[in-house]
């Protein structure tokens, strides 16, 4: 048998945990949430550029480009909390354009863009297309090679999310029939080449990007002798930061729900000493407890050759299972208050729903699991 | 305790590495049984209890047990490292898992200073066999309900009424017995008090009970006017709820202070995964079926988590919100996984399924049946998963009593 994973916690993830625990939860408690669904930006300018100043944008970029020089592994922490927290922002999907920065651009790239993304510029990641699937090089959007060296693009990119923010938008092509990863500028896009898109996770703000007419300098292409192993590394990076937002969102819908089987009475009792009830929140929380185990051993592992990979997958697939589970008992469990608007569980159960569409829902990942492992 | 010097450690973990190499006995002759529940016939139990007692003299049980009282004396950082060379190796089981486990723990931390003395070398050596006298037929579960009734007589108490599912009833020498000496309690569990029993007395007969596996293993207990000493009372008369409820934790691993080893040696996912990679259905390995591919990793996933559930409980930060909760869990989820795994098991041998122990033709002499059988016994032994999701509704999500 394979080497699976294991957990390890460094002193570094403890102190960023024990932070980002009480800052989501100050900052963005759920009235907040809620305001900020309605608004058109989806986030609040101010807490994002406290991240900022607390350095988290940094945690996993080199110290040589203006970051701490820690790893996705110190990320993990921070985004289990906002997820826990329902937190909205482009913070994610700022660190995966890093991520794929440092996995395959160049030089002079890295040397520009990563400092400004330590200080504070929002970037987006525009990976998906509607007819793929969710294998990391599952891609037909194309850029053609003009005469003068310049690229032309063309095609459809779905669920880029926090475009609105992003000074920067890393997209993945099929260049020369090869896969390959584009750097844009909102300069570069065509007045209309961003459509938002209605998505089921309202906290989200996400748009289609029509790349057809979108023409590039040969510098904005990265190095295309490691744009497969970098949309790899993106693949797994970004199934990683989800599986920490689901666990987090997993661990806050159980206790929401929690909250209310003991407080709720009907027959004359506390609905929470119903073992209908009971035992059905027990199994979301054993499974809770397993997904948050498969997230920190996936966290400690993701750079080890194999291991982080089986660890990643298993960790994507275990929290997908828990929190879909956990949100759909969630709305069932407060019965006619969770079938409205007002109550909490419907927002954890749409974001799952969302997670599960994008890098792989758990069965995608046991059949990659599977081969990986047999 | 003092502190490790790794190189002793080291040392020590060599030394064991090398005895249980040489020691291990695969194949006596006849099928050993997987747990201390299963003991059915003389042969298993002789030969499991020469081994157990061979582990000790060797120093490899116990090690961090107190040396006045038979142990090591050494940090319990040795007896892991023996246990974990004990199953490197595929030691067969620790026969008296009630003394290692429950009693022996329970006494180092709440008996007496004579019952210490007397009992806890007994239960290394396995010279003296433990059962454990909780359940009763009328109450499983419901174990605050015990109506066996002890009476206090000079310096002995009268028992009367009957213990059931006594694992190793027939061989053991002692019962650590729950009953009731005070029947007009307003709480039923104030009237509980908890006694070590001799069971080698006048009054009490033993009837072998026949499992779902149709092999012998449990016993029932009867008691006509047998005599439990005064001495043998843990904690005191009417506080017996409390000691039974601390044997639990030891009996469900929520509290440490074992003797070491292990008492079972149930399959675990990667056993199924060796039965799944080698078996053929249609003349094409098994594993090609996506179906059957997407069970097996999600069994694997599964116990990949509680072993990581185990590595996180050492990681005092990411266990800050509930530090019982994986603890308390963690008895209903190996459980269930596991009986779950052994049915998977079954299904995978196909049309040998349909197979049962010592059928030729049975996929490993029919081991996957008799395991998804016995599997129960950890379900329901114990407290059953259900009583379980109560105490982990209860205690650790902090939900109203049932």
């Amino acid at each position: 048998m394979k080497d699976l994973g294991r957990i390890g916690f460094s002193e570094d993830q403890a102190s960023l945990l024990e932070v980002a625990t009480d800052f989501c939860q100050r900052r963005s408690p759920v009235a907040t949430v809620r305001r900020l669904m309605e608004n058109e930006a989806g986030h609040d300018p101010a807490v994002w550029t406290e991240l900022g100043d607390l350095g988290w944008l940094g945690v996993a970029i080199p110290e040589a480009y203006g970051g701490s020089g820690l790893g996705l592994a110190e990320v993990v922490p921070l985004v289990e909390q906002m997820g826990r927290r329902l937190m909205a922002g482009p913070f994610v999907s700022t660190t995966l354009v890093a991520q794929g920065l440092i996995a395959g651009g160049t030089e002079d790239q890295k040397r520009e863009v990563l400092p400004r993304i330590a200080a504070g510029e929002a970037a987006a990641l525009a990976l998906a297309e509607l007819d793929t699937d969710w294998e990391a090089d599952s891609i037909a959007c194309t850029a053609t090679r003009q005469a003068d060296g310049r690229l032309t693009l063309s095609g459809l990119k779905v669920l880029v999310t926090d475009a609105n923010a992003a000074r920067r938008i890393l997209a993945s092509v099929r260049l020369d029939g090869a896969p390959a990863l584009v750097l844009l500028t909102p300069e570069d896009l065509p007045a209309g080449a961003l459509r938002r898109e209605t998505v089921i996770d309202e906290t989200r703000r996400s748009f289609a990007l029509t790349l057809d007419g979108v023409v590039l300098e040969a510098d904005q292409l990265l190095d295309p002798g490691r744009a497969r192993a970098a949309l790899e590394h993106l693949h797994l990076a970004a199934n990683l930061l989800a599986a920490a937002d689901m666990v987090g969102g997993t661990q806050a819908c159980i206790d929401y729900t929690l909250d209310y089987l003991r407080t709720r009475t009907q027959f004359g009792k506390v609905i929470g000493s119903y073992q209908a009830l009971k035992h059905p929140i027990v199994e979301a929380y054993t499974r809770y407890e397993q997904a948050r185990s498969h997230l920190y051993s996936a966290a400690h592992c993701f750079n080890e050759q194999g291991t982080g990979e089986i660890a990643v997958r298993m960790a994507k697939a275990a929290a997908d299972v828990a929190y879909s589970f956990a949100a759909d008992r969630s709305i069932q469990f407060h019965g006619g208050f969770g079938f409205t608007w007002d109550c909490d569980a419907q927002l954890y159960r749409r974001r799952a729903l969302w997670h599960a569409a994008q890098f792989g829902d758990a069965a995608f990942h046991r059949k990659k699991l599977a081969r990986l492992l047999f | 305790m003092s502190t490790v010097d790794p190189k002793d450690l080291a040392a020590f973990a060599e030394q064991a590495d090398a005895w249980f190499a040489e020691n291990v006995v695969r194949d006596p002759g006849f099928m050993l049984p997987l747990t201390f529940m299963e003991v059915g016939t003389d042969p298993q139990f002789n030969f499991l209890r020469d081994w157990q007692n061979k582990v000790w003299e060797a120093g490899y049980l116990g090690a961090a047990w107190p040396k006045a009282y038979g142990g090591g004396g050494l940090p319990q950082a040795f007896q892991t490292a023996a246990t974990r060379a004990m199953r490197k190796h595929h030691g067969p089981i620790m026969l008296n898992a009630i003394g290692l486990n429950w009693a022996g723990p329970l006494l180092l931390e709440m008996g007496t200073e004579a019952q210490k003395a007397a009992y806890l070398k007994g239960i290394l050596s396995a010279e003296d066999i433990w059962c454990q006298g909780f359940s009763e037929p009328g109450h499983g579960s419901d174990l605050g309900s015990a109506q066996t009734r002890a009476v206090r007589n000079g310096d002995h108490y009268v028992v009367n009424g009957s213990k059931i599912w006594t694992t190793l009833g027939r061989y053991a020498r002692y019962m650590i017995l729950l009953a009731r000496t005070d029947p007009s309690t307003e709480r039923k569990y104030d009237g509980l008090s908890f006694f070590l029993m001799p069971m080698k007395a006048p009054g009490i007969e033993t009837v072998p009970i026949r499992k779902l596996t149709g092999e012998h293993g449990f016993t029932q207990t009867f008691f006509t006017d047998a005599r439990a000493p005064a001495e043998g009372l843990v904690g005191p008369e009417g506080g017996g709820w409390k000691v039974a409820m601390r044997t639990l934790e030891y009996e469900r691993g929520a509290r440490g202070g074992q003797a070491g080893g292990y008492v079972s040696v149930g399959a675990n996912a990667f056993d199924v995964f060796d039965l799944a990679q080698r078996t053929k259905r249609g003349g094409r390995p098994v594993l090609e079926d996506p179906h059957v591919a997407d069970e097996m990793v999600g069994f694997l996933m599964e116990i990949q988590a509680l072993t990581l559930n185990g590595q996180r409980t050492q990681v005092p930060e990411l266990i800050a919100d509930r530090p019982q909760g994986i603890p308390l869990a963690s008895k209903l989820m190996g459980t269930e996984m596991s009986r779950r795994l052994n049915d998977f098991a079954v299904r995978l041998t196909g049309v040998r399924g349909a197979y049962y122990v010592d059928e030729p033709e049975a996929a490993d002499n029919g081991l996957w049946a008799r395991n998804y059988l016995n599997s129960f016994s950890a379900t329901i032994g114990g407290g059953t998963s259900q009583i379980q999701a109560n105490i982990v509704g209860e205690h650790v999500l902090g939900l109203p009593k049932s």
